[in-house]
């Protein structure tokens, strides 16, 4: 083993690979904001006693879930080339990674509302509340609760799966220090640096939403 | 006024009520009486509109509820609805719990509805638990909490259906209790209840739920004490409470 580390390629490169960072964390928090507002769309057109917007959304849940994140960017990236829709890499990687969290956060929902009790939206229509008013503010808030965690999950491997970006030619963190590796052959150092920069912000995420959970879910923790 | 005419519904092949007919008056308490699934919860649904009915009429103070033009959410303002899984909202405080409907259907600013919140827990003997949320209270607290949110859309009826049922033994008084405070003060009630000295000493008249009919119906020391039914007469013995 003569391999000699050299680390100042990489610290002259950091402000662009942070800079890219960014471009990982805007790309992740877009996708999961989107995915989860389809997800629910999802969970409840799958409901719906329409058969083809049914049919719709379990395709939709089936393929997202069955089919590897990179062919689904893939299929945004080139696929929809073939049929004359040309999307930058920017939005089809979050088109890609927000499909594939609505499907996932389209069964989460799932289980998030069968943990809210029958009697929570009965109570609230009787109080003259209409269907939507009960979803907002007695139903959702509870589904919020239960899904929560796993939303966190979610959350984290869209940040790591968001470095599926760089095939799609997307300058995120994984792009941009594939670019610096390819022009300064410091494999070794450059993935090693981009680890730690993932680590971070995986981290700095989940404490950022357990903040947000500590904030949200007082009932919770009155009751202990 | 709440009139039931003729109110035919089933689920699927299973008739439950099979032509019930009944007139509530403004300030009268009803006990509804009966044997265990045989519909007593269907009926008070059929009245705040949760269960449609196959045939029949349904009116609050004239108005049809289960007409097509019937803004339901309005009439529902009219009519309080108490379960007996008191089905408090677990991730607000009590006050919250109370306030919520205030300001979200009446529209009423926060300030304001807090106020009418806080009238109301206070008025259920709930002073001291405004900021407690309901997993931090006991059954009873949770269903006197349940009480206090019907009333602070102040509604013209309140419709209990086995209030005290889920209760443990020892929290069915303070809940009784405040059954008892909403008659005294002239509120309409129609109360499903297993609680026969409730029926008997609270309600103005009794009425006996069979097979999809009100088999009896009368002043309640009457339907109580000398019941004509000999299905009525069994039940009554039956009861412990
Ligand atoms: N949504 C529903 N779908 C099908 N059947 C139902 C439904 N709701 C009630 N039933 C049936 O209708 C009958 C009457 O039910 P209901 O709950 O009104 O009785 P109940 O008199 O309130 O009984 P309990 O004293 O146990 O509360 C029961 O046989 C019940 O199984
Ligand atoms: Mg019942």
């Amino acid at each position: 083993m003569d391999y000699q580390f050299q680390w100042r390629p990489v610290i002259q490169a950091l402000p662009q690979l942070l800079e890219a960072s960014l471009v990982t964390l805007q790309v992740s928090v877009l996708s999961m904001g989107l995915g989860l507002l389809m997800g629910l769309v999802l969970y409840f057109i799958r409901k719906s006693p329409i058969l083809p917007l049914r049919a719709f959304a379990t395709t939709w849940i089936e393929v997202a879930r069955n089919t590897p994140s990179l062919f689904q960017i893939f299929i945004f990236y080139w696929g929809l080339g073939e049929f004359g829709i040309f999307l930058s890499p920017y939005v089809s990687v979050v088109a890609a990674l927000s499909f594939n969290c609505a499907g996932y956060m389209a069964e989460t929902y799932r289980g998030g509302f069968a943990a809210v009790p029958k009697g929570q939206n009965m109570a609230a229509r009787t109080l003259g509340m209409t269907a939507w008013q009960s979803l907002r503010y007695v139903e959702l808030p509870q589904v919020l609760r239960a899904i929560y965690h796993p939303m966190t999950n979610q959350f984290t491997w869209i940040i790591l799966a968001s470095s599926l970006g760089m095939l799609a030619g997307l300058r995120e963190l994984s792009g941009e220090t594939q670019y610096f590796n390819s022009r300064t052959f410091r494999t070794f150092e450059f993935f090693m640096a981009a680890a730690v920069i993932y680590y971070v912000i995986t981290k700095i995420a989940l404490l950022v939403l357990k903040a947000i959970g500590w904030n949200l879910f007082k009932a919770e923790r009155a009751a202990k | 006024m709440i009139i039931l005419e003729n109110v035919h519904k089933s689920f699927g092949s299973l008739k439950v009520l099979k032509g019930v007919n009944l007139t509530v008056h403004e300030g009268e308490v009803v006990s509804l009486i009966g044997a265990s699934g045989s519909g007593k919860s269907t009926l008070l649904y059929c009245i705040n509109g949760l269960e449609k009915i196959d045939s029949g009429r349904v009116t609050v103070d004239g108005t049809d509820v289960h007409a097509k033009g019937t803004d339901i959410n309005k009439l529902r303002q009219k009519l309080g609805t108490v379960f007996q899984q008191w089905n408090s909202f677990p991730h607000l405080t009590a006050l919250e719990n109370v306030a919520l409907a205030p300001r979200v259907v009446s529209k009423l600013d926060k300030a304001a509805a807090r106020e009418v919140a806080a009238a109301q827990l206070e008025r259920v003997g709930l002073k001291d638990k405004f900021d407690h949320y309901p997993s931090q209270m006991s059954g009873g607290q949770q269903q006197r909490l349940a009480i206090a949110r019907a009333l602070a859309m102040k509604p013209d009826y309140m419709l209990f259906d086995e209030a005290t049922s889920a209760l443990d033994p020892e929290l069915v008084t303070e809940v009784l209790d405040t059954m008892r405070m909403l008659a005294s003060d002239g509120m309409t009630m129609i109360v499903v209840t297993h609680e026969m000295s409730f029926a008997r000493d609270v309600s103005d008249r009794v009425a006996f739920f069979k097979q999809g009919v009100l088999a009896e119906i009368g002043p309640a020391r009457e339907v109580m004490e000398s019941p004509k039914d000999p299905d009525l007469q069994r039940f009554l013995s039956s009861s412990t409470r």
